[in-house]
């Protein structure tokens, strides 16, 4: 299968139709789910994430209660339906449990725990479609729902994927790209530059990756923009809604206003 | 910094840009595939000055299109389908094929998706220099995007798509050149769809496209182009061209395919079995195929159950019952000489019953042997997965002409379209039918023919005639058919490729020693005593060896190789170019270059007395050749002198001589004799092969030669122990610096049931027994291998033995197990090839690599991707394999030349030689002319003779009249045996081929 489909060719488009440097479509829901305190779907192209998050709130199990800060508790569920071929995963699969560590580990120093001790957060994750680029999803839909909860953040935490076919860097990979070359997924802080998370489980060469790993922290603004842009939306949208602010400038979807309410 | 942007894709176009469907994999598990496409407007239609599309990265269409042609006055461009390609790609290739083309995506991919080698050859044209082609990637330009509709076949869409993207190319011409006042109005060249289906031409028309099946085309170009270009036509529709053709009378003469799906789900059961076809040289209507399911290969036996396959296909087969089993044929069976009078249009006749009746004896006697002999399966093809259908070298008969064949009533003129049968030189592919125009001028010419399809009505695949490469029996055809036959590329090199070189040319000289440029971190080797040895004549010598003692009683060696990867850089056209050839090419009269002479024979040929670059491995050893350490770098070294084998041979044994080069040589000899004992105590296979060295009379003429074997003297293992100690300690290098990617070879061990023939003969012939459980065992029951009264008996046995062994291959360290790194013939654990950049590149990557791994420069990119390394080694693997198989037809022929100046010498034209027998036939015996180093049959009437299959016997009766006394002769394998050969001319096609008779102990030309 993979030896049919061409990465790349010659006139320099991949196999949707993108360039090397053009990232997917990016779909940014932020509207309320539920009774989560803040919550985001995000899509990157055909991979759709919903994220909720609760708290900060009255941390339940006393053993991990910490006095001085708050505890992340992150929780991923992938849906049956969301790959090509069904298949159930239980919670406690380890490919799961791994990617809730990484989540949790990107964030524990960016969200400012210390605000909140002895409470907890919890960030539930639910994987809705895959197709490439799942723990970028992920992790933007998480830094979209904290932020959608009000919870303090030093900075966004925007990731993304970069691969290298032959020599050709390429950013935001789909599975199709994902199964043939080797990727590597990083998060970035755009505003102070530093990087919260690279993670990779393909082989890749030491002068590839730095190419590679430059292009992602670039790409990773890109993201921001976008991310920064919506946020930003929906707070004008909440604040005209509530009569008190400058007028909102999106129009039209007067209905979603309705439904918040 | 590159510009990143976010593609955005509305939520309104999700129908053309996202499809959902569901599939069934082989295994039957239904999986669910999303994609989606991003539609943009910025693809480039690629005619130059278009005033809307940005075309100003790659060299665009002219602007007025093509005006040539007659029926469109105002310029045009063709855009043609995929079929065309599929059907017509020689056609499409020829240099008189001139209109701009337009490629669309849809057909380049269904093109790849039906075949690589198709594909690939497409990719070319792309990119010819002559040509004008543009790819159009229709299915992301947001106004021909289209998507399946219910009911719709995938290739209804395609074509959909394709009239689609032609219409879109018209309104675009006419919408970029709006009519100005005042102006003439501007010319709108018409884009031409091109087509041979005739319903898509139909329904182009109807929607007010430009529509032309290619013949018409063809046709009404100018007169001189066209009649050339019609013969390039491919014969494959011709049905649908001329419907007049009586097809429907024809009698199937083969059972069809089975379709794909039963073909897969056969396979997946294990009903049925994928396999490459191999056919017989033997026997033109029997072949094997190897499958994983049986030890043995599997027996195809007549027509019938070859079904169509021709050598080298991926066939599938189905394994008859084991009632059914039987042995391979014992008898030689020459198409030649069994279809002589089969005319090309005589499928439909009833007359060739002879045909069919001979063809059914033949087969009938090879199942009558089944009941003596241990059996093995037989099958038949039931379908085949992929065509190895490439040009092939072939020459046409005088007989086939219409003077006195059938056909001479379709054949008013000498213009007027004949049928006829080519005669592929090779005996493993069956005749093929063409269509030509130029019959007469085909006679006795070598010639290119395609091959396009084979149905089941018809006995002979139907081919295409591609172009005439010469006189037969000339050399430079020979040649030439010899080179595309084995599909070797012997081109002049491109401008592109020679602009890679230094500009200097062959001026350049090492620059005076400084801390940078060439110099930088290289070696100052210059004052060692370096000398390099190398065969007579030889032009390319990439390798320099020196030694010397140090002070602490261990010795110093060094191997030198030319330093190739200063002068050839990755991702160059001269890279690319080297990676495609894979190997320098060795000929009998002629050697095709894998790097430009300029690079091969002078800068990087480590000639006596100049300074030259190199990359150096430095061994200290001890006295006893175990290694103390090894370094490795490059270097400047300036060789002292360049020694033939037989130079340095004579220096070495002259006691007089005792300069500083001599003792080099002495102590270089003494270790690699502790080397040699070292490697063969390890387990290492002493192996021959029928080595024989041609002399050519002088550089100009070619013709009178002479034929003797190969010396081997104590300085060709010299060299020899030196070239694979660098090659082992390198190979551990790079493995061990890129244990993903390091360009490795290996020796696979070959599967011990290949010995068994051997083993049985040897046993039964001989009393002697062969143990193949190891490589080491091997090497020592084949040295117990002797006949007393026999010196060459050992080298014959050795020959054999190589022969069932499989062929060592190049391969990337990180795609296989690390138990599989082994190479058997050398008994080493991992090994590469290091030495001889200059003629091969597998040993660029390597110095690439090792360049990178001793940190001196950087390791490009490519070199980190294990699918492109794997790609790479693919091609050389393949390149290296047709170059061995080419040089040693080369050899054939010349020794078939050299027999004929040898037997015209001495009168009569015969030439008398002793021979072994290798193999028993029924009708006939197999000899191979060790002095020669030729194989031969020798062919009986076999009504006369007995022969016992289990033994390996052939018994003359006494009574014959070919035997002198009254007792039975007997002959089995391994007998020496006295034979005449002689070149005879075959009467029609004028091609030497060599024949053998026997002399000694019977005269087998009375038999």
């Amino acid at each position: 299968m993979g030896s049919r489909v061409e990465i790349l060719n010659d006139g320099g488009f991949r196999s949707d139709g993108r360039r090397q440097y053009e990232l997917r479509d990016m779909t940014i829901d932020l509207s309320q789910q539920g009774v989560a305190d803040g919550s985001a779907i995000i899509t990157h192209g055909l991979t759709q994430v919903l994220v909720s998050v609760f708290g900060p709130r009255e941390a339940k199990m006393r053993s991990q209660t910490m006095h001085d800060r708050a505890n992340i508790n992150v929780e991923v569920g992938v849906a049956a339906f969301s790959t090509g071929e069904r298949r159930k995963r239980s919670r406690g699969d380890k490919r799961i449990l791994e990617m809730a560590a990484t989540i949790k580990s990107t964030f524990e120093p960016v969200v400012q725990t210390s605000l909140y001790p002895r409470s907890q957060i919890d960030i539930f994750v639910q994987v809705l479609q895959q197709d490439g680029g799942l723990l970028q999803a992920c992790i933007n839909g998480t830094t979209l729902a904290l932020a959608n909860a009000g919870i303090p953040l030093l900075d966004f935490v925007c990731a993304v994927t970069g691969g290298v076919h032959s020599t050709s860097p390429m950013l935001d990979l789909t599975l199709l790209e994902e199964n043939d070359i080797p990727h590597v997924t990083v998060a970035v802080m755009p505003k102070t530059g530093k990087v919260t998370l690279v993670t990779m489980e393909t082989r890749l060469h030491v002068e590839r990756f730095e190419e590679i790993f430059r292009l992602a922290c670039e790409a990773g603004k890109v993201i921001h923009a976008e991310i920064k842009g919506a946020v930003r939306e929906r707070t004008s949208r909440l604040v005209g809604a509530m009569g008190s602010g400058p007028p909102r400038t999106g129009g039209g979807g007067d209905d979603d206003a309705m439904d918040e309410y | 910094m590159v510009d990143i942007t976010i593609r955005k894709r509305p939520r309104t176009e999700s129908v053309v840009t996202q499809r959902k469907f569901f599939k069934k994999t082989a295994r039957g598990k239904v999986i669910k595939v999303l994609r989606e496409r991003y539609l943009r407007d910025d693809v480039g239609c690629g005619i130059q000055n278009c005033s809307t599309c940005d075309n100003s990265t790659a060299d665009p269409l002219p602007y007025s299109g093509d005006t040539q042609h007659k029926s469109f006055p105002e310029g045009h461009f063709v855009l043609p389908d995929t079929n065309i390609f599929l059907s017509q790609m020689d056609l499409m290739e020829s240099a008189l094929f001139k209109p701009p083309i337009i490629l669309l995506q849809t057909v380049m991919e269904e093109v790849r998706h039906r075949s690589i080698p198709l594909y690939n050859r497409l990719k070319a044209l792309v990119r010819m220099d002559d040509k004008r082609v543009w790819v159009f990637y229709n299915e992301y330009r947001s106004e021909t995007a289209i998507i399946r509709e219910d009911n719709e076949s995938p290739n209804d869409r395609n074509d959909r798509g394709i009239r689609k993207a032609t219409e879109w190319y018209n309104s675009h011409i006419g919408l970029s050149r709006p009519i100005i006042r005042g102006q003439a109005k501007p010319t709108i060249p018409t884009v031409v769809l091109m087509t041979e289906d005739a319903a898509n031409r139909k329904r182009a028309e109807g929607s007010g496209i430009a529509a032309t099946s290619i013949r018409n085309y063809i046709s009404s170009l100018p007169e001189a182009v066209a009649a050339q270009l019609l013969d390039l036509l491919s014969s494959a529709d011709e049905n649908d061209i001329e419907p007049t053709r009586a097809a429907g009378g024809r009698q199937a003469m083969y059972p069809e395919y089975f379709s794909e799906s039963i073909l897969q789900a056969g396979i997946s059961t294990g009903k049925l079995h994928k396999g490459h076809f191999n056919a017989s040289t033997y026997n033109y209507l029997q072949g094997s195929v190897s499958v994983p399911g049986y030890p043995r290969p599997v027996l195809l036996i007549g027509r019938e159950n070859l079904n169509r396959a021709v050598h080298g296909d991926m066939v599938v087969i189905e394994v008859f019952d084991e009632a059914k089993w039987g042995v391979e044929g014992d008898e030689v069976v020459d198409q030649e000489a069994t279809l002589k009078n089969d005319d090309a249009d005589s499928d439909e006749d009833d007359e060739n019953d002879e045909v069919l009746r001979q063809e059914a004896k033949a087969v009938r006697a090879s199942e009558a042997m089944a009941q003596q002999k241990e059996k093995q399966p037989t099958g038949r093809v039931v379908g085949i997965i992929k065509r190895n259908w490439r040009p092939i070298v072939c020459h046409v008969d005088s007989t086939a002409l219409p003077a006195s064949g059938p056909s001479s009533s379709t054949s008013a003129s000498t213009l007027s379209t004949q049928t006829l049968l080519a005669h592929p030189t090779s005996t493993l592919l069956p005749r093929i039918r063409i269509r030509t125009r130029q019959g007469p001028a085909l006679v006795n010419k070598k010639i290119l023919v395609a091959i396009d399809a084979w149905t089941a009505t018809s006995r002979y695949p139907d081919g295409h005639f591609v172009r005439v490469l010469g006189d037969v029996g000339g050399e430079d055809a020979e040649r030439e058919g010899l080179m595309l036959e084995f599909g070797i590329s012997y081109g002049a090199f491109g401008s592109a490729i020679l602009g890679c070189l230094p500009p200097e040319g062959d001026s350049w000289v090492v620059p005076p020693k400084s801390d940078d440029g060439v110099w930088k971190a290289r070696e100052d080797l210059r004052d060692l005593t370096i000398c390099s040895i190398d065969p007579p004549n030889c032009q390319d010598i990439d390798d320099a060896l020196h030694a010397r003692p140090l002070p602490n009683g261990n010795i110093e060696a060094g191997v030198h190789i030319a330093d190739v990867s200063n002068f050839v850089h990755a991702d160059t056209p001269m890279d690319t170019e080297a990676a495609a050839r894979g190997t320098t090419v060795y000929l009998v009269d002629k050697r095709i270059d894998m790097l430009p002479a300029l690079l091969g024979t002078n800068l990087c040929s480590l000639r006596p007395n100049v300074e030259r670059l190199a990359f150096s491995a430095i061994w200290e050893l001890t006295p006893e050749a175990e290694i103390v350490n090894v370094r490795f770098t490059k270097s400047v070294i300036k060789s002292k002198a360049a020694f033939t084998y037989e130079e340095a041979q004579l220096r070495k044994d002259d006691p007089k001589l005792q300069d500083p080069l001599t003792t080099a040589i002495r102590l270089l000899n003494s270790l690699a004799q502790k080397l040699k004992a070292a490697r063969m105590a390890a387990g290492a296979l002493n192996l021959a092969s029928p080595e024989v060295k041609i002399h050519l009379d002088s550089a100009e003429s070619s013709d009178p030669i002479d034929v003797e074997q190969k010396e081997m003297r104590e300085t060709n293992s010299l060299v020899e122990e030196f070239m694979l100690l660098a090659n082992i300690s390198v190979a551990r290098k790079i493995w061990e610096a890129f244990p993903a990617t390091a360009v490795l070879r290996r020796h696979l061990p070959p599967p011990r049931t290949n010995f068994d023939k051997l083993k049985d003969i040897l046993q039964k012939r001989k009393g002697m027994t062969l143990d193949v459980s190891s490589s080491g065992a091997l090497a020592d029951s084949l040295d117990k291998c002797v006949d007393t009264n026999e010196p060459a008996f050992n080298t014959l046995v050795r020959i054999m033995a190589t022969r069932c062994m499989l062929s060592a291959e190049y391969f990337c360290s990180g795609s296989v197990g690390r138990d599989t790194f082994g190479h058997y013939g050398l008994a080493s654990s991992i090994y590469t090839h290091f030495t001889s950049p200059i003629r091969r590149y597998a040993d660029v990557l390597a110095h690439r690599q090792l360049s990178a791994a001793i940190g001196y420069s950087p390791l490009h990119a490519s070199l980190h991707s294990k699918p492109h390394v794997e790609r790479i080694l693919e091609v050389v693997n393949r390149r290296h394999r047709m170059a061995q198989m080419a040089g040693r037809a080369s050899v054939e022929y010349y020794v078939g030349l050299a027999l004929k100046g040898r037997g015209e010498k001495r009168g009569g034209g015969k030439v008398t030689e002793e021979a072994f027998v290798i193999r028993t036939f029924r009708n006939g015996l197999g000899v191979f002319v060790s002095k020669l180093g030729i194989e031969g049959l020798v062919m009986f009437k076999r009504d006369l003779t007995e022969f016992d299959a289990d033994n390996y016997v052939v018994t003359i009766p006494g009574s014959s009249a070919a035997v002198s006394g009254d007792e039975d002769v007997t002959i089995s394998v391994f007998d020496k045996v006295v034979v005449n050969i002689e070149v005879e001319k075959d009467k029609n096609t004028g091609k030497g081929k060599v024949k053998m008779t026997l002399v000694h102990p019977i005269d087998s030309s009375a038999l």
